[in-house]
């Protein structure tokens, strides 16, 4: 599937949605591809601030643990607690019911470092093979 | 995203591949290298193919596994040396689950001794990653007994293994075979043709699950392997890829070298004292396994289940008892059959026990586990 065209993405295929100064993350279609089955997602609570390209929690499939990074500064309004207790949403739906964070941003304009779809699809293609 | 278990990755020049390469290229499977090999991971996804060898079956490439003939007239005297489990005891066609001890006691290596059914010999199945070391090994310890008279021979390259395991697999083998399999006991093997393809015939696998495994000229695996998916295609047999096969085997608690057992941990800490025949006469290490009965293993391998909402436990994750540091995690999965985080663990003695508590640290955090029985799996008979 190619990546959303509304979104913005990072190399560690994280991606970003901008409403306002409000940030919604969540990980790549590519990324749960390479993961598999998930089991198990860990997030951080409404409060806790996160630093770019630091992790903030952690997403476990039946091979591997594997750190999921912030791609942008802010705290934490929200988070996904469905993922808790459903971790396979975000194989079954990664760009929508499985988003992880919520984050109010420090500074908007961190995001126009970040990757347009169309540059993440070359490059999740190329670090496919 | 990045995954924590930080591989040095080969290159693929360096990697070997079975005869079945392209067929998984073609059910989409992902591969991955291991021991030296490029093999299927996965095809469809972990769970849904640890779900189809339990509920159906599943189809396994085992090409990368090694085998070793030992034969000529003092074969069994050697292989009673340099194994632990007793193989006088088989018979003609039998097979045994057996080690590789070193002279301390430590395990080179687990493998499965097959008695040929018709001939003075023995054939001796041994894991991937150890086969080069099994391989010198072994013809270490026939240059040492020159008393004996015997050959071992590497033939893993002319040999192919493939398995089929679940509640459909004998069904669907008896109807491609021409040799009746219905009174072929567990861990026997017979010769015969499966779908015209000649092949030894072996009902043994890893899985917990009844099933076959089978040994064919390396030129005629992709044959059988497409007979056997052919017809089993169509009543939901699926292959499976070395992620299954670890949940598998883990539910069913056997053990995987290089988790449960290596060069320094003595087979009764493992667990595998039943493998190991003290009464057989000597053998290499059995001074050293014999000590450790006396005084009782300081060690126990148990099986425990995470009792909170946390990730899995992992091979190496440090497990704690009231405080201290009392061992590791051997093996740790999301149990696809259970839906619950199980394990084994290497931990002290004192603490070993079904029901007792321990605590599993998952990335600097205590995770309250309790001691259960194993195996976590076993299926109706």
């Amino acid at each position: 599937m190619s990546a959303p065209s509304d979104l913005r993405f990072t190399k560690t295929h994280e991606w970003v949605r901008l409403d306002g100064d409000v940030a919604t993350i969540g990980i790549t279609d590519h990324a749960q591809k390479e993961l598999g089955d998930i089991t198990y997602v860990e997030l951080p609570e409404a409060g806790d601030a996160v630093a770019q390209n630091q992790p903030f929690g952690i997403v476990e499939s039946v091979k591997a643990a594997s750190d999921i990074y912030a791609p942008l500064d802010g705290e934490v309004v929200e988070r996904n607690e469905s993922l808790l207790t459903a971790p396979d949403l975000v194989n079954a739906s990664p760009y929508d019911d499985a988003w992880f964070i919520k984050i109010r941003l420090k500074d908007t304009a961190q995001v126009e470092a970040l990757m347009a779809s169309d540059a993440y699809d070359e490059f999740a293609d190329d670090s496919a093979h | 995203m990045t995954t924590k278990a930080s591989s040095t990755k080969p290159n693929p020049a360096d990697l070997n591949r079975t005869p079945l390469f392209s067929r998984h290229q073609e059910l989409g499977a992902r591969i991955i290298p291991f021991a030296g090999w490029e093999m299927p991971v996965q095809y469809s996804g972990i769970i849904q193919e640890h779900q189809a060898v339990r509920n159906a079956a599943g189809l396994f490439d085992l090409g990368h596994m090694g085998q070793v003939d030992v034969s000529g007239p003092d074969a069994m005297p050697f292989l009673q040396w340099v194994t632990t489990n007793d193989v006088s005891r088989l018979a003609d066609g039998d097979a045994q689950y057996s080690l590789l001890p070193n002279p301390t006691g430590g395990v080179i290596d687990d493998i499965i001794v097959y008695r040929r059914p018709d001939a003075d010999g023995f054939f001796v199945v041994v894991n991937a990653s150890n086969r080069d070391k099994d391989v010198a090994w072994l013809h270490a310890q026939r240059a040492a007994r020159s008393d004996l008279d015997l050959t071992v021979r590497d033939i893993s390259p002319e040999t192919g293994m493939i398995a089929i395991q679940g509640p459909l697999a004998n069904d669907l083998v008896e109807g491609l075979s021409d040799v009746s399999l219905g009174d072929l006991p567990a861990f026997a093997w017979i010769a015969g043709r499966i779908a015209g393809v000649p092949a030894m015939i072996a009902r043994t696998g890893y899985t917990g699950e009844d099933g076959f495994e089978f040994f064919t000229g390396i030129d005629d695996v992709v044959r059988l392997w497409d007979a056997l998916y052919a017809a089993g295609s169509r009543v939901g047999v699926a292959p499976i890829g070395l992620g299954a096969r670890d949940t598998l085997r883990l539910e069913a608690r056997m053990p995987l070298y290089g988790n449960e057992m290596d060069d320094a941990v003595n087979p009764l800490e493992a667990g595998l004292g039943w493998a190991v025949k003290l009464d057989k006469g000597e053998f290499v290490g059995s001074d050293a396994i014999g000590a450790m009965k006396e005084t009782g293993a300081p060690r126990r391998t148990v099986g425990f289940k995470l009792t909170g909402r946390s990730g899995s436990a992992r091979s190496h994750y440090p497990v704690h008892c009231a405080g201290r540091e009392i061992g590791w995690v051997t093996s740790g999965a999301m149990s696809p059959t259970l839906g619950e985080n199980i394990g084994l663990a290497l931990i002290n003695r004192e603490q070993a026990g079904v029901g007792k508590p321990l605590e599993i640290e998952i990335r600097g955090k205590l995770a309250p586990a309790v001691q259960v029985k194993t195996p976590f799996y076993k299926r109706d008979r």
